[in-house]
């Protein structure tokens, strides 16, 4: 290992903020693996994080010494699983800087975050004829749970466009707001083109028309520093895996009264307080939203992820990630024929292109070929690609614990893509 | 060890960027769509049948190499050949390009198409050497309706 030392150093001197990504990679086994006898690059980080080895020893400690069911047993291992679980919850609680831990829903993702609000307030609260305003850069787990709803009730979806950078057009977002606007859902960062969107004004305009906003939180919250209260969000779901944490997990956060105001969503041990056959109680917040046995573990090991992710500092993987982004972007556009999709302002960690009269597809195979991991395809987000008039694209994905160097070696990949593409 | 050279080999990345037969087909008798929601390829294929032999075939749509040249080698192997040959050409190609021996009754000579070997090594890929196969199977068939990968 002889170049480490010097990687090591220019990782030191790369970055102002002292970030090491060398010795923080040294917490992530899977990046010792060899892919085709090459080093793993790892850029895929919106589909899944990769997780450092104090999560998966929680999860197998979990296993080991704690493991019991929750809520419900007296015996001192079923204490002891209880708390782990709740101190889970009381981290996400500050994670997500909410006031209280009883508006930390546990869920299996944002997925079926998104859905929990779609039918719990949606069902009691959207009638025929209103209207529910998602953007176009939405993931299809923020669109088709609006559309069962509008199905189920009869009420209409309305899409913010977006502009050829890929941000939203807030103007007509403004336009899209009236009376009959009854709810707002829109992802916080796109996972398609990695647009930091003005989350806090989108929240602002609804609010001044009585209108709650859910932000799709599941790119955001590895990246970027979340406070609910500031944002004053209504809703706000995350996945547990793209935060470095298992899968399986994940979280719903709302604010009291709206869950309070809003019937269960699955029914089942767990989220009664007494039942008979006459007359179901239900029980308080948050267990009325969490029917049957949880994902204890993965929700301790979501716990772990995020006290991991404190000790680095979301400040410092900010501006780290920053950095790596700028560099990937000016080396890939540098690239002949290489289109970037996705250029908004605000932007992080995601660099969706397309190389010209290659597929992407093709693109993904070559480069896996060279050990790098990217996604290729339309990343559940079809309306963006139409939106592009693109059928797919291939798309890296940053994690604070990918290097300049591994971004080199992307670009040394999508160079070799040409060239096996070029003498025909 | 897989290979990228073996997959993407001159005669596949020839008929990526020059297909043949690649239009609609006036007066066809058979068509079908075929969709690949993984990477979102897009094929339809045409054909004109008379007395069981496929007088005429070709395709529109849009993909990756491997489909692309997939179709367009699909449509010169087979205009002129029989119904019955057909599909025991797509079975044959079928083994050929999941790995397995081809050693059925049945088999014929793939001709050209062997440069598909290659796909095996990539079991991601065979999606989309086989999904205009599967989609003139579906005209033959008479199916009419969307086939997808899925
Ligand atoms: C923006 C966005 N929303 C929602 C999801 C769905 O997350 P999950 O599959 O973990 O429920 C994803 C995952 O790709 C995403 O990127």
């Amino acid at each position: 290992m002889t170049t480490s030392s010097t990687l090591t150093e220019k990782g030191r001197r790369d970055c102002l903020t002292g970030f090491d990504v060398e010795k923080v990679r040294e917490d992530f086994p899977i990046l010792k693996v060899k892919v085709h006898g090459k080093p793993l690059v790892y850029l895929d980080n919106a589909a899944t994080a990769q997780k450092p080895q104090v999560v998966i020893d929680t999860i197998s400690t979990y296993y080991m010494v704690e493991n019991s069911n929750i809520h419900r047993g007296i015996h001192f291992l079923s204490l002891q699983a209880t708390r782990a679980y709740e101190d889970a919850r009381d981290k996400i609680k500050h994670f997500l800087n909410a006031s209280h831990t009883r508006e930390i829903i546990f869920v299996r993702g944002t997925t079926e975050g998104i859905n929990l609000v779609a039918q719990s307030y949606g069902r009691p609260f959207i009638k025929e004829g209103d209207e529910i305003v998602i953007s176009a850069m939405e993931h299809h787990s923020n669109i088709v749970p609006w559309q069962m709803l509008c199905e189920q009730v009869g009420a209409k979806l309305r899409v913010i466009p977006i502009d050829d950078d890929g941000e939203l057009l807030i103007d007509e977002y403004g336009k899209l707001l009236n009376q009959r606007t009854k709810f707002v859902s829109v992802a916080h960062l796109s996972n398609a083109l990695g647009t930091i969107s003005p989350v806090k004004q989108i929240i602002e305009m609804a609010h001044r028309f009585g209108v709650p906003v859910l932000l799709d939180g599941a790119q955001a919250t590895p990246h970027l520093k979340v406070d609910v209260q500031d944002l004053d969000c209504d809703f706000y779901a995350f996945s547990g895996h793209k935060l470095f944490g298992p899968t399986g997990v994940g979280v719903l956060y709302g604010k009291a009264d709206l869950l309070e105001a809003m019937p269960p969503y699955h029914g089942g041990g767990d989220m009664i307080s007494s039942v008979t056959f006459e007359k179901t109680l239900y029980n308080v917040l948050p267990y009325k939203f969490e029917a049957g046995t949880p994902n204890i573990a993965g929700g301790v090991g979501l716990g772990a992820a995020i006290d991991y992710l404190n000790g680095i500092g979301l400040e410092a993987v900010a501006t780290y990630e920053h950095e790596l982004l700028s560099y990937a972007t000016e080396a890939v556009s540098q690239i002949p024929g290489v289109r970037l999709i996705g250029t908004a302002k605000q932007k992080a960690c995601v660099l969706s292109f397309v190389v010209d009269d290659i597929h992407a597809h093709d693109v993904g195979t070559i480069l896996d070929e060279e050990g790098v991991a990217i996604r290729t395809g339309h990343h559940c987000a079809m309306p963006v690609m139409q939106r592009f008039g693109v059928p797919a694209t291939a798309r890296a994905s940053l994690a604070f614990y990918n290097t300049r160097k591994e971004i080199d070696t992307l670009v040394a990949g999508i160079r070799k893509v040409k060239e096996v593409f070029a003498d025909v | 060890m897989s290979d990228v050279g073996q997959l993407y080999q001159e005669v596949i990345l020839d008929h990526y960027k020059r297909p043949r037969n690649f239009r609609k087909l006036d007066g066809a008798s058979r068509n079908a769509e075929g969709y690949n929601p993984l990477c979102g390829d897009k094929v339809t294929v045409y054909a004109k049948l008379e007395d069981g032999v496929v007088r005429d075939i070709s395709f529109q749509g849009s993909g990756c190499a491997i489909s692309t040249a997939s179709a367009s080698m699909m449509t010169t192997s087979l205009k002129g050949r029989t119904l019955a040959e057909a599909e025991a050409l797509f079975a044959s190609f079928h083994r050929l390009v999941t790995g397995q021996p081809d050693t059925a009754p049945g088999r014929v000579e793939l001709g050209k198409l062997a440069v598909f070997s290659g796909i095996s090594e990539f079991p991601i890929r065979v999606k989309c050497a086989t999904l205009a196969w599967h989609t003139l199977h579906a005209a033959l068939e008479r199916k009419g309706q969307t086939v997808s990968t899925e």
